[in-house]
C-alpha cells in the first residue's frame, strides 16, 4: 500500500495560464506516490477551484503557475477562507520568482516549487501538509529558498 | 436521542435540503468504509429514490465526458438540477489515480444546480467504483432531477452500470472495429440508447448500420422488452446531435413509465443486485476484520497444495 493511499488532491492551472506540462508531470508523480488527483486543465477561476475542492473534499490545492497570475492565486487563497475552506492548502509550482513567492507565502500559500524541485521533496510536502495528515511532519515553505 | 442519532438527523435534513457540502463529506466517508455511516445510508435509502438515474459508459476517450457536459447543459437550460458521479480508473500499482473527467465540464464550474464528484475506482472491476451504489443512495435522496453515473472507460465486459441506471446510454465511436465487434456478447448488449460520437468520421454511418443490425437482432432475445434502442450521432465538442439524445433518454424513460411490470421488473433487479452487492461487501469486510493473521496461515499449504482453496473458504465461512 502507497504512502498517498487515502489521500485525494486538486491540480490545476488557474486563469488563463494554458500551460499544462508541467501540472500533467506533477498530477502523474502524485498518482505514482498513490494519491488520487483531479485534474482539472486550464481555464479554472479561483470561484471554481473553490467549488471543485468543496464538492471534491480534496486535501490539498496544487496550481501550475507559469503565467504571473499570482493575483489569482492570492485570490483562491482568501475564497477558500471565506467559503469556511481553509483547512485545505494551496501549494504553488513553476517558474516564480523569489520575491513573488515570499509575497505568496506570506499572503497565506503552503509552498511554492521553483524549477528543479524534486518530485520527492513535492510527494513529501504533500503527504506532510494535506488536510489530516499526521502533525508532526510539516515542513511548510519547502522548496522556497 | 443519543448524541450520535441526533448528528445523523441534521445530516439527513442537511442532504434532503441539497447541501452540497455534507453530501461530499459523506461520499468521503463512504469512500473509506467507514461502517458508522451504515445507519445514515440506511435512512438514505428509506427517504430516496428521487431522480432518474442514468449511465453513461463506452471505451476511453470515445466522449463521455464531454457529452456529459452537453447533456448537463440541455437539462439546466430546462431548470432541472443534475448530479455527476464520474469514475475513472486507479492504479493497480499504487492505488493512485488521476481523475480527469471533471475538467471536461468546466462550463458547469459555476453553477449551483450542477454537482460533481470525481471517484477512483478502487480496483473494483465492473466498470464502477465500490462505493458507487452507496454514493447513489445518497444523491438519490436529495433533491437532484438528474443524476449521471460516467463509468471508467471501459472494454468488452463492464456492465454493472446496467444494475445502477435505469437508462443506459452507450458511446462508440467511428473506429470501435468491424462487425464481428458489434455481435459479440457483453457489454454491447446493455445499451438502452446507442450514441456514435466523433460522427464527422467518414466510417460513422457504418457504424451505425452495424449497431443497427445488432438492434434489431438482439430484440429477438429480449422479448419482455418491446422498446428499441435508437442509434444517435454526435459530435460532442460542437453539441451537435445532443437535442436527439435528449429526446431518446426523455422516450426510454416515458416508455418504462408506460410499463408499470417493466418498471417493476427493473426496480426488482435493482434490488436484488444491491443486496448481494452489500452482502458481499460486508461478507467481505467481516472476513478481514482481524483475520489477516489465520488466512496468512492458510496460504502456505494451499500453495504446497497439502490444502486445497476450497477447504480454507469452506473453513472460513465456517468461522462467520
Amino acid at each position: 500500500m502507497s504512502a498517498g493511499q487515502g489521500k485525494k488532491v486538486i491540480v490545476s492551472m488557474i486563469g488563463l495560464d494554458g500551460h499544462t506540462t508541467g501540472g500533467e508531470i506533477v498530477a502523474r508523480i502524485l498518482r505514482d506516490a498513490g494519491i488520487e488527483v483531479v485534474y482539472l486543465g486550464c481555464n479554472q477561476t479561483p470561484e471554481m477551484i473553490v467549488r471543485a475542492a468543496i464538492q471534491e473534499d480534496v486535501d490539498l490545492i496544487g496550481i501550475s503557475s507559469h503565467a504571473s497570475n499570482y493575483g489569482q492565486i492570492v485570490s483562491l487563497v482568501e475564497l477558500l477562507k471565506r467559503n469556511g475552506a481553509e483547512d485545505v492548502p494551496v501549494v504553488c509550482g513553476g517558474n516564480v520568482p523569489k520575491h513573488q513567492a515570499r509575497l505568496l507565502i506570506e499572503k497565506g500559500v503552503a509552498a511554492v516549487f521553483p524549477p528543479g524541485s524534486g518530485a520527492d521533496s513535492i510527494i513529501r510536502f504533500v503527504l506532510g501538509n494535506a488536510r489530516g495528515a499526521t502533525a508532526g511532519l510539516c515542513v511548510n515553505g519547502e522548496g522556497i529558498a | 436521542m443519543t448524541n450520535g442519532a441526533r448528528d445523523e438527523n441534521v445530516t439527513l435534513e442537511a442532504l434532503c435540503r441539497g447541501d452540497v457540502r455534507t453530501c461530499a463529506r459523506l461520499l468521503t466517508r463512504i469512500e473509506r468504509g467507514e461502517e458508522a455511516v451504515i445507519p445514515l445510508l440506511q435512512a438514505l435509502y428509506r427517504a430516496g429514490g428521487n431522480g432518474r438515474v442514468i449511465g453513461v459508459t463506452g471505451p476511453p476517450g470515445a466522449g463521455k465526458s464531454s457529452l456529459i457536459s452537453c447533456l448537463i447543459g440541455a437539462w439546466r437550460r430546462r431548470g432541472l438540477r443534475v448530479a455527476v458521479l464520474a469514475i475513472d480508473p486507479s492504479s493497480p500499482f499504487t492505488g493512485g489515480a488521476v481523475l480527469g473527467d471533471r475538467l471536461r465540464m468546466v462550463e458547469h464550474g459555476c453553477d449551483d444546480g450542477v454537482f460533481i464528484r470525481s471517484m477512483a475506482s478502487r480496483g473494483q472491476l465492473g466498470g464502477l467504483a465500490r462505493a458507487a451504489g452507496d454514493a447513489l443512495t445518497v444523491l438519490e435522496a436529495m433533491p437532484w432531477d438528474v443524476i449521471l453515473v460516467e463509468t471508467v472507460g471501459v472494454g468488452q465486459n463492464e456492465t454493472d452500470i446496467m444494475r445502477h441506471a435505469a437508462v443506459v446510454v452507450l458511446l462508440q465511436t467511428p473506429l470501435g472495429g468491424d462487425e464481428v465487434q458489434a455481435v459479440k456478447a457483453g457489454i454491447i448488449e446493455i445499451g438502452d440508447v446507442y450514441v456514435v460520437n466523433k460522427s464527422d468520421h467518414p466510417a460513422a454511418d457504418r457504424t451505425c448500420r452495424q449497431l443497427r443490425e445488432m438492434i434489431a437482432r438482439g430484440s429477438r432475445l429480449r422479448p419482455d422488452r418491446d422498446w428499441q434502442p435508437p442509434v444517435i450521432k454526435t459530435q460532442a465538442h460542437l453539441g451537435v446531435g445532443v437535442a436527439e439524445l435528449v429526446d431518446a433518454i426523455d422516450g426510454c424513460f416515458a416508455h418504462q413509465n408506460a410499463d408499470p411490470e417493466a418498471a417493476r421488473r427493473y426496480m426488482s433487479d435493482r434490488a436484488r443486485h444491491r443486496i448481494g452487492e452489500i452482502l458481499r461487501d460486508r461478507l467481505d469486510r467481516r472476513l478481514r476484520s482481524g483475520d489477516e493473521g489465520w488466512l496468512e496461515g492458510s496460504i502456505e499449504p494451499v500453495v504446497s497444495r497439502e490444502k486445497d482453496p476450497y477447504t480454507v473458504v469452506a473453513e472460513m465461512l465456517s468461522r462467520l
